[in-house]
């Protein structure tokens, strides 16, 4: 049945019909109606879950990694400063193998302090070995909710997810979202497979032990070899989320008129949505011009950016965050993936949208009219910056 | 020494199956000094077998009995709590650190 709702309230829905064994979380804007909804479902006996109400995301990431070990199903969420303080525990999640999901609802790192979006908390743990999945709607936001959970549970990866859904622009605006029913949702989830639970006395196991050098690199060689999983394990998942939804998701990138285009976008999260109108506008006036919308960010999908954008003869790569010293992150990702292409475009880098700063159809226009004109380089273009 | 085992044959996240795996990793190697403990002396207060950060106080039906040398780290903490000076803590010489 199709309901309006938040992006929160979409998240919200999807961690009530998966209901965890345990949520332990912080608030912090804009991520906390997440834990305000949830909590008003433990309140209300909608769901029987242990709400744990940490007092820092820090202690909230280590409460996770506990019960996840002990043998729980566990989700959390956060924003900003809150993943910055609990990102020094999601290393240990994900080097302890925890399938804990984590939505991640985007706003700016401080200083200065700011409550708005931008990417930087979701840059800021992309090495951190987590999967990381963005979205552009609040739709999306509730069905990579499951899909993220059977991700991070499959018995290949077993890894924390993040499901990033930008602030405010997501997290606070009404959509129609259509939810599965509690029945199909929660089949589609299926039950929780612990691995070496603590709390399975019978069969006592260290977890979290001490490795030297003997042993350090093999055990992080072996992440990696998870992390290196999800992609197999993302596509049959969206295609059991298609059975189960009839939307369907295929592929770790969605392409909007680019089969012909000779200039296109790549974003992430929401801004994609503004990006296909500005596309709609152009092409209505017989201008060949595309996006790329990523929604596999971590890991990252080379071979199929690479075979969306090898085509265009023009791309600009859309970054809603600095990475201070260098390129931007996603750009640099972009850069790597064209390294062997045959054909590559030329690519230029755009920083947007800082600490909530609107994107805009006319500036998304712009940059398209843009390419082309100007000469690819290693130089930082911004969008709607007062010189 | 064991033969070190390849990425591929690792559990999970580093998982020790079987658990109480610090037992079998010997540190007692680690130390430059040992306690000595004085049987006649001790009075079996346990405060030595409460302070030791490292379970390196036997203790067998409610009596300490000894001390653990191959994890004991010779901090002296149990050495410097006991009521009555019944545990010495003499230095190491070369070769005898490995009980």
């Amino acid at each position: 049945m199709r309901r309006v709702m938040t992006g929160h309230k979409a998240v919200a829905e999807a961690m009530r019909q998966i209901e965890p064994d345990v949520v332990a979380v912080y608030p912090i804007t804009p991520q906390s109606e997440i834990a305000e909804y949830y909590a008003d479902y433990v309140h209300d006996g909608i769901v029987h879950t242990e709400l744990v109400p940490v007092e820092s995301e820090h202690s909230a990431m280590s409460a996770c990694v506990g019960a996840a070990a002990a043998g729980a199903r566990v989700m959390t969420a956060t924003s900003s400063q809150g993943l910055a303080l609990l990102v020094e525990v999601l290393y240990i999640a994900a080097g302890m193998r925890l399938p804990i999901v984590m939505a991640l609802a985007n706003r700016a790192l401080s200083a200065p302090i700011n409550i708005h979006c931008d990417h930087s908390d979701a840059y800021l743990a992309r090495d951190a070995g987590a999967f990381q999945i963005f979205c552009e709607s609040a739709q999306e936001a509730y069905d990579y909710t499951l899909i993220a959970q059977r991700i991070a549970e499959h018995g290949k990866v077993r890894l924390p997810g993040i499901v990033n859904l930008d602030g405010f622009a997501l997290t606070h605006t009404a959509q129609v979202v259509e939810p599965l029913e509690d029945e199909a949702a929660k089949k589609f989830v299926g039950p929780f497979q612990p691995v070496y639970p603590l709390l399975d006395v019978a069969k006592p196991v260290t977890w979290g032990p001490f490795a030297m050098p003997d042993y350090y690199f093999e055990l992080k060689r072996a992440q990696q070899a998870a992390m290196e999983e999800v992609p197999a394990a993302f596509l049959e998942v969206q295609k059991a989320y298609a059975l189960a939804s009839g939307r369907r998701y295929a592929g770790f990138v969605e392409g909007y008129h680019l089969d012909d285009a000779d200039r296109a976008l790549v974003v992430l999260g929401s801004t994609a949505g503004t990006a296909k109108v500005a596309v709609d506008a152009l092409r209505s006036k017989g201008e060949k011009v595309g996006l790329l919308k990523i929604w596999l960010y971590r890991p990252f999908p080379y071979h199929a950016v690479a075979a969306a954008l090898a085509p265009v003869k023009h791309v600009a790569v859309l970054d809603r965050a600095l990475s201070f010293g260098a390129m931007g992150a996603l750009y640099s990702d972009v850069a790597t993936a064209l390294l062997r292409a045959q054909a590559r475009p030329a690519l230029h880098n755009y920083i947007y949208g800082l600490g909530g700063r609107d994107i805009t159809v006319e500036q998304l226009e712009d940059v398209l009219a843009e390419l082309g004109k100007v000469r690819p380089d290693e130089v930082l273009r911004y969008i709607g910056l007062r010189e | 020494m064991a033969e070190l085992k390849g990425w591929k044959d690792l559990p999970i996240g580093g998982v020790v199956p079987g658990g109480a795996a610090a037992t079998l990793n010997k540190t007692g190697s680690w130390r430059a000094e040992r306690p000595v403990w004085n049987e006649e002396k001790c009075i079996q207060c346990l405060q030595c077998w409460f302070h030791c950060p490292d379970s390196s106080i036997v203790v067998r039906e409610q009596k300490v009995t000894g001390v653990d040398y191959d994890h004991c780290k010779g901090c002296g903490v149990c050495a410097a709590i006991c009521p009555k000076d019944a545990i010495d803590m003499v230095p190491e010489r070369e070769g005898t650190c490995a009980e």
